[in-house]
C-alpha cells in the first residue's frame, strides 16, 4: 500500500498534489455515504414498516412513505441525503428524541479521550516490544512476544473487558468501575474540550480528576492491550527488514555496540513507516471503542452505537457509522501524507 | 518405487502427482513448524468436537434445570452452570457447531467471491478494473466490525444475517489480493499461449488464472478466521448473532455479563473456547503463510 502510493506526488506541483488529495478524499467520503445511504435504504426490507409498525392502515403507510421521501427515485433519495449530510442534518434519533448529528459531538469526546490513551499505551510498550522481539529474533523472547501479539488478535475484546473488571475492580480493588467518573462528581465539571481528564484539572479538582483516571485507566489499557499486538508486529517485521540490510552489518564490524546499531541505526530507519502503523491502530481503536465502551458502559460513540442498536434506532446507528468511517477515513489519509512528507525517498 | 519417492519425484508423470508432492512438501514444512502444528491439532479437535458433540458433551445444551443454576465448577459440571441451570461445558462443546458453521459459511461465501471479482477485476483492467476497485475500496475504507454491526442492524438479528453481514465485510480483501496475483499472471505467455489456442475469457480466468490465486488466497483466509470469529462473538455479544438458546459463545459471555462479578465462569469459559481456536487459525495461518509465501510477513 505504502510501496504502491511511494512517488506519485513528485510528479506534479505541491498544488496539484493538495488538489489530488482532496479530490480522493471527497470521492471516498462519497463512497461512504453510498454505502451507509444503501444499509439504510435499500438493506431494510421495509424501512417504513420499521417506523410505523405493523399495525399502521394503508393510509398511515403510505402517508409516512411520502413523508419519509421514499416514493422519490434512489437517486435522487441519494442525492437529499448528501445534501443533509454536508449541513450535519443526520436525522433525529428515535431513543434520544434529539438530532443525531448534536448526540454524537455530545460522546465524541468520550472516545477520544479513551482511544488517545489507549494509543499512547500501545505506542510504549508495543513498539519496544517490537524492536526487543527483532533483536532476538528467533530467541525465546521473540516467541514469547509473538505469543503475546496473536493473542491480541484471538482474545475478544469484551470478554478482556470482562475479566478486567472482575479482576481488577471487583477482585483486587484498584480501579473503579463501569462509567466514566463517580456518580457523585457526575455533571460537576464544566465542559472545555469534554476530555475530562484534562477538564477536571482546568477546573483544579482533583478529588473528580483522580476518579476520572481511576475510571479510564482499565478500558485505555485494555483498549491499549490490542493496538499493541499490532504496532509490536509491525515493528518486529520493519526492523527484521533494516538488520539484514549491509549498512548494518559495516556498523557492527566498524564496533558500533549493539544497543546503538539498534537503537539508532535501524530503529532511526524505521520511524517513518511506524507513522502509518500508528495512525492505522489509532483509527482501529475506534473500532474496539465500540466493544470496551459497551462493557465498560463508557458514554462515548460506540456505546452510543450499541445503545442504538438495541433500539432500532436507525438514524442513530447510520450517523454513527458514518462519523466512524469518516474519522477511520481520515487517519488513514493524513497518516498516508504525514509519511510522504517525512520520507525524503518518496519526494 | 516408494510412495515418499513418488511424491517427491521431480517430474511428475502426473497433474495429480504434482499436486500430491506438493501437498506432500507442504505438510513436511508445516510439520518442522510446532507453533503451526499446535493450530492445526486445535482446527481438527474444533471439527472432532463439532462433528461429535453429542458423544462429548454430557447434558443437553438447551435443557434447563433451575435447582442447579449459577454452580461453580466442579467435577460434576467442569465449567459450572449458567443462570437457566444448563452445564456450560456441554454449551461451550455445541458452541463448536455454531462457530465452524459461521466460519466456513463466510469462507465460503466471500472467498468465492471476492477471488471472482478480483480476478475479473485485473483480467479485463480499463473501466471494469475502476468500478470494481471503487467499490471494493469503499468497502475496505471502514472498519470492518462497525460496517458488519451496521448491516446486520439493518437486516435484522440473526446467525444467518450475522453471517452474510460478516461475509460482506470481507470479502474486498480477497479481491484486492486476486486482483494483484491476477495482474502479475495475466500478461504471461502461458496465458497468451491458452489465449492463441481460442480460450473464452470465461475458461481463462477460472481454469487458469484463479487456480494461481487459491495459495495466497488460503492464507490470507485462514488467518482471517481468528479476526471472523471474534466478529461474529462480537454480533452475538451484542444480541445481534445467534439467537437464544442457541449456545453461540459470544451470546453467552453477554449472558454471563451480570453475573461477572459473583459467578465468574458464566463470562469467562466460552471466552476461552473463543481464545483457544482463534489462536489457532493464527497459528495454522502464520505457518501457512511462512511456507507458501515465505516474503510477505506481516503485510497483511
Amino acid at each position: 500500500m505504502i510501496v504502491e502510493r511511494q512517488g506519485q506526488i513528485a510528479l506534479a506541483g505541491p498544488v496539484a498534489a493538495i488538489l489530488r488529495f482532496v479530490f480522493v478524499v471527497a470521492l471516498t467520503f462519497l463512497g461512504l455515504l453510498a454505502l451507509t445511504f444503501f444499509i439504510g435504504r435499500v438493506v431494510p426490507i421495509d424501512p417504513v414498516l420499521a417506523i410505523v409498525g405493523d399495525r399502521a392502515t394503508a393510509e398511515q403507510y403510505e402517508a409516512a412513505r411520502v413523508a419519509m421521501g421514499l416514493d422519490r427515485p434512489l437517486i435522487v433519495q441519494f442525492g437529499s441525503y448528501v445534501l443533509d449530510v454536508l449541513r450535519f442534518d443526520l436525522g433525529m434519533s428515535v431513543s434520544t428524541n434529539r438530532p443525531v448529528a448534536e448526540d454524537l459531538a455530545r460522546v465524541f469526546p468520550a472516545t477520544l479521550e479513551m482511544a488517545t490513551i489507549g494509543i499512547i499505551i500501545g505506542i510504549g510498550l508495543g513498539v519496544p516490544a517490537g524492536v526487543l522481539a527483532a533483536a532476538h529474533q528467533g530467541r525465546w523472547t521473540d516467541q514469547v512476544i509473538r505469543v503475546f501479539a496473536l493473542l491480541g488478535y484471538s482474545v475478544p475484546a469484551f470478554w478482556l473487558g470482562l475479566v478486567g473488571l472482575a479482576v481488577f475492580y471487583a477482585g483486587l480493588g484498584w480501579v473503579s468501575g463501569p462509567g466514566r467518573v463517580d456518580i457523585f462528581y457526575d455533571g460537576i465539571t464544566p465542559t472545555v474540550t469534554g476530555l475530562l481528564t484534562v477538564d477536571s484539572l482546568l477546573d483544579g479538582d482533583w478529588d473528580v480528576f483522580r476518579s476520572a483516571v481511576s475510571h479510564i485507566i482499565l478500558p485505555a489499557t485494555i483498549l491499549g492491550v490490542f493496538s499493541l499486538a499490532y504496532i509490536a508486529r509491525m515493528t518486529r517485521s520493519f526492523m527484521l527488514d533494516q538488520l539484514s540490510q549491509e549498512y548494518i552489518t559495516t556498523a557492527r564490524v566498524k564496533g558500533v555496540p549493539e544497543w546503538r546499531v539498534i537503537w539508532v541505526h535501524a530503529f532511526g530507519a524505521i520511524r517513518v513507516p511506524l507513522i502509518t502503523v500508528i495512525g492505522l491502530s489509532y483509527a482501529g481503536l475506534l473500532e474496539g471503542s465500540v466493544m470496551i465502551e459497551t462493557v465498560f458502559s463508557w458514554p462515548g460513540i460506540g456505546n452510543y452505537l450499541t445503545t442504538a442498536l438495541f433500539n432500532a434506532d436507525m438514524n442513530a446507528v447510520l450517523g454513527a457509522t458514518l462519523v466512524i468511517g469518516a474519522v477511520f477515513i481520515l487517519i488513514n489519509k493524513v497518516s498516508d501524507v504525514l509519511y510522504r512528507v517525512l520520507d525524503p525517498r518518496s519526494r | 518405487m516408494t510412495v515418499q519417492a513418488w511424491l517427491l519425484d521431480d517430474s511428475p508423470k502426473s497433474r495429480g502427482q504434482a499436486a500430491a508432492g506438493r501437498a506432500y512438501r507442504v505438510t513436511l514444512d508445516l510439520l518442522r513448524n510446532p507453533l503451526a502444528v499446535l493450530g492445526a491439532l486445535i482446527i481438527l479437535g474444533l471439527i472432532l468436537t463439532a462433528i461429535f458433540a453429542p458423544w462429548i458433551a454430557p447434558e443437553s445444551p438447551v435443557g434447563q434445570d433451575l435447582s442447579n443454576r449459577l454452580l461453580p465448577p466442579s467435577a460434576e459440571h467442569w465449567m459450572g452452570t449458567d443462570e437457566l441451570g444448563r452445564d456450560i461445558f456441554s454449551r461451550v462443546v455445541y458452541g463448536a457447531r455454531i462457530t465452524l458453521l459461521i466460519v466456513g459459511l463466510v469462507a465460503v461465501i466471500s472467498a468465492p467471491l471476492g477471488l471472482l471479482i478480483g480476478a475479473v477485476s485485473g483480467y479485463f483492467g480499463g473501466w471494469t478494473d475502476r468500478v470494481l476497485m471503487g467499490i471494493t475500496d469503499v468497502f475496505l475504507s471502514m472498519p470492518k466490525l462497525i460496517l458488519a454491526l451496521a448491516f446486520a442492524a439493518a437486516l435484522g438479528p440473526g446467525i444467518e444475517n450475522a453471517i452474510i453481514a460478516i461475509a460482506i465485510t470481507t470479502w474486498p480483501a480477497y479481491a484486492r489480493i486476486a486482483r494483484a496475483e491476477t495482474l502479475t499472471i495475466r500478461n504471461s505467455e502461458f496465458v497468451a499461449a491458452t489465449r492463441l489456442l481460442g480460450a473464452s475469457h470465461t475458461r481463462l480466468i477460472a481454469r487458469h488464472i484463479l487456480p494461481l490465486c487459491t495459495s495466497s488466497m488460503i492464507i490470507r483466509v485462514t488467518l482471517d478466521m481468528a479476526g471472523i470469529i471474534l466478529t461474529a462473538a462480537g454480533l452475538g455479544f451484542l444480541g445481534l448473532g445467534a439467537q437464544p438458546p442457541l449456545p453461540e459463545w459470544g451470546a453467552m459471555i453477554s449472558r454471563g455479563r451480570s453475573f461477572i462479578l459473583d459467578q465468574w465462569w458464566v463470562a469467562t469459559m466460552p471466552g476461552f473456547a473463543i481464545i483457544i481456536v482463534s489462536l489457532g487459525f493464527c497459528f495454522l495461518g502464520d505457518g501457512l503463510r511462512d511456507v507458501l509465501d515465505p516474503k510477505s510477513e506481516g503485510k497483511s
